[in-house]
């Protein structure tokens, strides 16, 4: 164990599962930097510097920068995974998906299917998500929703560095395709990381606190706002279960539906547009099999359905926070009160 | 064709404002004052100023996330603009764009752009409804080298040249994209040779010179409007400063760029070649300087204390009506 920032937690998943499986590269625009310029190589290493040394390790056999062609190499990641690679794939901002988008919906998610089921497609698409850094409309949205909608994608979102390190690693060793979001103002973030390499299966949800009165779900950097205000609502005698699914593509629902039928209360949390959401997912999932355990209605903490705007005040008033979070709460313990 | 004298100081102030205003901004960055990423057109001036002074009004350009020089090239109010880099109420897009989405439809500027190689088929779209409309106007799409390998411009290329589309395409080579050669990154290394194999008569020119830019951007623009179809400009120079703010440029060897500065740069030839032609004298261009910097300095200024969006605004215009 030891201090990681998320940034290093990812660098380490990455440089492991490198070393252990040579028929693992990758590829993006920049994730070495300086290719073909006269001053130094790796100059970027991706980026937020995610990727960075793994190039003077690897050479560029295995880490392969490419032009800004993302239908060519995200949907050439694809192809090398059904024939024999396991490429790990960077499209630098989630928000470009709209120009590969049908290399990762028609093609990477429905291989197997589609071939009954003799194509092993072995991609990870990891990508930059999330608002908070005055990055405006096309740099930073959410969208995991999205790509949860496809039948075939996995979808991960770490909530911190030690939450990036096994998932990731999961995802490299996984046989299925899977988009791994990291937020981008969660680079910085550190807690205790194992050194050595650890995967984190699919489907587990983290149980991150244990309360009995309301069930919080929340998704990546939201997970750490939800702590908060389960923290600070505690002091009012006000004890919340904060689960962090880690994965929407395959769901915990186990895991989610034990919680709210014990504390009869759900407040989803998503950083992603309101409409057609993993909030409005884990809503219908909750009315659907738990109904007769609801004791209030269950709430949905989300941005407003908008794009993210530039300026820093109305970024901020457009993403949820702790506090956002402690309001949904008081009002459904107060409506058991109430009644 | 020639170019009279106040079309001469009307191109020099451009440029200068352009330059004025990106160094300005890269200071005004470096001390916190601007928020999100920034991307600098300091040292590409020629492009937007040679080939927007061959537009109309009426004309439609697309631009790039580097996008203040087209802005100002395209007649944008500079103090908007910059309000609007600060994210304040009234800024060009009332601070919901930011600088990589600065746009102003009134002035035919169609908007900057996050994303790569967005640019080219809205130009299309342009050139497609002035088409439609007849009203005789034409469409610009400028994009970097980086672009220039995205799916969406070579369709675009091809687009325009299958229905004739009224679209000129400036390739704008910096060198780079991000930290990557456009030596490398444009396979066949012959963009000029790339247009061609669509069907677009193409040429390459320096970008240090506004005056080689200035002549096949008038050349290519009236053939356009003659119903030659799209035409094609390639446009080398290099970016002065990284290619966001806090890029450190490792990737560049030492001095690259203070070499290209020092003996390239295209102020520097403008007002020596106009200057020693006896067509402008340096005093009256040194006017210009002062009077671009007391601007832009206002502009600062005004931004600076320039009140945010209201809360309410947050979800105002996502629709026209819902
Ligand atoms: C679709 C898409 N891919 C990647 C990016 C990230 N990105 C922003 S600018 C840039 C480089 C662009 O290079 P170029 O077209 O040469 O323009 P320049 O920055 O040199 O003006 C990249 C890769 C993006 N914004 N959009
Ligand atoms: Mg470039």
């Amino acid at each position: 164990m030891s201090v990681k920032s998320f940034r290093q937690a990812i660098n380490e998943a990455l440089r492991d599962e490198m070393h252990r499986d040579p028929t693992v590269v990758l590829l993006g625009e920049d994730i070495a930097g300086g290719m073909g310029a006269r001053g130094v190589q790796d100059a970027w290493g991706g980026v937020l510097g995610a990727t960075k040394g793994l190039l003077n390790e690897f050479g560029r056999g295995r880490v392969f920068d490419t032009p800004i062609s993302e239908s060519a190499f995200i949907g050439a990641a694809g192809g090398a995974a059904v024939t024999g690679l396991r490429p790990v794939a960077q499209l630098m901002f989630v928000d470009f998906f709209g120009v590969c988008g049908d290399q990762i919906f028609n093609q990477i998610a429905k291989f197997r299917y589609m071939f009954g089921g003799s194509a092993k497609t072995p991609v990870v698409i990891r990508t930059l998500c999330g608002a908070g850094v005055r990055a405006a409309s096309q740099h930073s949205q959410m969208l995991y929703p999205v790509f949860t909608h496809f039948p075939g994608l996995k979808v991960a979102i770490p909530s911190s560095p030690y939450e990036a390190k096994g998932p990731l690693t999961q995802a490299i060793r996984d046989d299925d395709p899977v988009i791994f979001f990291e937020h981008k103002a969660m680079f910085d973030d550190t807690a205790e990381v194992p050194d050595e390499p650890y995967a984190i299966p699919f489907a587990e949800a983290r149980i991150v606190c244990e309360g009995r009165d309301v069930t919080l779900v929340a998704l990546g950097r939201m997970v750490g706002f939800a702590k908060t205000a389960a923290d600070r609502l505690a002091k009012d005698g006000i004890q919340c279960t904060v689960i962090d699914p880690r994965t929407t593509s395959p769901l915990d629902t186990e895991t989610i539906l034990a919680s709210v039928r014990s504390t009869g209360r759900l407040v989803v949390i998503d950083e992603a547009h309101p409409r057609c959401s993993m909030a409005a997912d884990i809503a219908s999932l909750a009315a659907e099999e738990a109904f007769e355990s609801l004791k209030a209605p269950i709430r949905k903490v989300t941005p407003p359905h908008c794009p993210v705007p530039f300026s820093p005040e109305l970024e901020d008033a457009y993403i949820p926070g702790p506090n956002d979070i402690e309001q949904a709460v008081r009002a459904i313990v107060k409506e058991r009160a109430d009644a | 064709m020639r170019l009279e004298r106040e079309d001469l100081l009307r191109a020099y102030r451009r440029m200068r404002t352009i330059r004025e205003f990106e160094e300005r901004v890269h200071r005004e960055f470096a001390s916190g004052g601007i928020p999100g990423f920034v991307h600098l057109y300091a040292g590409e001036e020629t492009a937007a100023v040679a080939v927007c002074e061959n537009l109309l009004p009426g004309d439609q350009i697309t631009s790039t996330h580097r996008g203040h020089g087209h802005s100002i090239a395209k007649d944008c109010d500079v103090t908007a603009m910059m309000k609007e880099i600060f994210g304040r109420a009234d800024g060009l897009c009332h601070g919901k764009g930011g600088s990589m989405h600065i746009a102003d439809l009134s002035k035919g500027m169609l908007g900057a752009n996050g994303i790569v190689g967005g640019g080219p088929p809205l130009a299309c779209g342009a050139a497609l409804s002035a088409r439609v409309l007849d009203n005789g106007g034409v469409a610009v799409a400028f994009f970097g080298d980086g672009a220039f390998n995205q799916g969406t411009t070579l369709e675009s290329l091809n687009f325009a040249r299958v229905y004739d589309l009224p679209v000129l395409f400036v390739l704008e080579d910096n060198g780079y994209a991000e930290s990557t050669s456009s030596d490398w990154s444009i396979g066949g290394n012959d963009p000029v040779r790339r247009a061609e194999g669509f069907g677009i008569k193409g040429e390459k020119v320096d970008g240090h010179d506004f005056f080689a830019v200035y002549r096949a951007a008038q050349e290519a623009l009236e053939a356009i409007r003659n119903g030659a179809g799209p035409r094609f400009i390639h446009i080398e120079f290099t970016r002065y400063y990284g290619h966001f703010e806090g890029d450190a440029m490792t990737y560049r060897p030492p001095g690259e760029v203070e070499e290209e500065r020092s003996f390239l740069d295209c102020l520097t030839f403008f007002r020596a070649r106009t200057t020693q032609g006896g067509q402008l004298d340096t005093g009256e261009l040194d006017a210009i300087d002062v009077e671009v910097r007391a601007l832009i300095e206002d502009a600062v200024a005004k931004a600076r204390v320039a009140p945010p969006p209201a809360l309410e605004t947050l979800t105002t215009d996502v629709y026209a009506s819902y």
